[in-house]
């Protein structure tokens, strides 16, 4: 199982991952991500736009091809949306399995179909007060292509 | 009627986040639709000027040019998407 959410406010990722492993004695390893607002020169603010009706429910069947791909493993993701700062937290991807190499191909996997197969767009403002959206990047079409 | 909805910069350059419209019948795929679209106004004609930035969800389901159109409730249109 693994569960998605979508929300605006902050999250944290050791509760989350506390919460996705208690009671579990079976699992050797757990892989956590998170994904940062990156203070590139000048940028003030990010803001994530989201199709409400659309989103979770994409972000549930990309988890839900997850767990098919990878049976032994468990996890939850989170995609925050709305207007964030510098440093913020935007994403978490959290996976546990038996072993390594499922938990971290499953957090690959998540966050490379994330940032290709959910509706979500970037806006950035700057400090100047110009804005710009962010473009799609052809070598994240590439990573989410491999699986 | 099918209810139109517009994300990022191709809402911007339309002009509203969503509007409902009587379809012609003879709009039967998502690249007619695209076409059809474009004759409304200049903003819907810059945004979707380019269609290898566009996207489409047809009833909240991604879509290409090809997709036959069958009564379709909510057509979504908006750039690649950037989330993650």
């Amino acid at each position: 199982m693994i569960a998605a959410r979508l929300q605006s406010e902050p999250f944290d990722s050791a509760i989350v991952q506390a919460a996705l492993l208690a009671g579990r004695t079976d699992l050797g390893a757990a892989v956590a991500f998170t994904g940062l607002v990156r203070a590139d020169e000048g940028l003030v603010a990010l803001t994530l736009e989201h199709y409400p009706a659309m989103t979770l429910a994409q972000m549930q069947a990309i988890a839900a091809d997850a767990a098919v791909r990878w049976p032994d493993t468990i996890g939850t993701i989170i995609h925050r949306h709305g207007r964030l700062l510098p440093g913020d937290s935007i994403v978490l991807v959290v996976t546990a399995s038996p072993h390594r190499p499922h938990a971290f191909a499953a957090a690959q996997f998540l966050m490379d179909w994330l940032k290709t197969k959910a509706p979500f767009w970037k806006r950035e403002e700057w400090a100047d007060g110009t804005t710009r959206w962010v473009e799609a990047k052809g070598i994240d079409d590439d990573a989410a292509e491999r699986w | 009627m099918v209810h139109l909805l517009y994300f990022a910069w191709v809402r911007e350059m339309v002009g509203t986040d969503s509007e409902t419209i009587t379809l012609p019948a003879e709009l039967t795929t998502v690249a007619a639709l695209l076409d059809w679209l474009a004759t409304r106004s200049p903003g819907h004609a810059a945004a979707l000027a380019d269609r290898s930035r566009i996207r489409i969800a047809v009833d909240q389901a991604f879509a290409t040019a090809a997709t036959p159109l069958n009564n379709p409730r909510e057509i979504a249109i908006f750039p690649p998407v950037t989330g993650g």
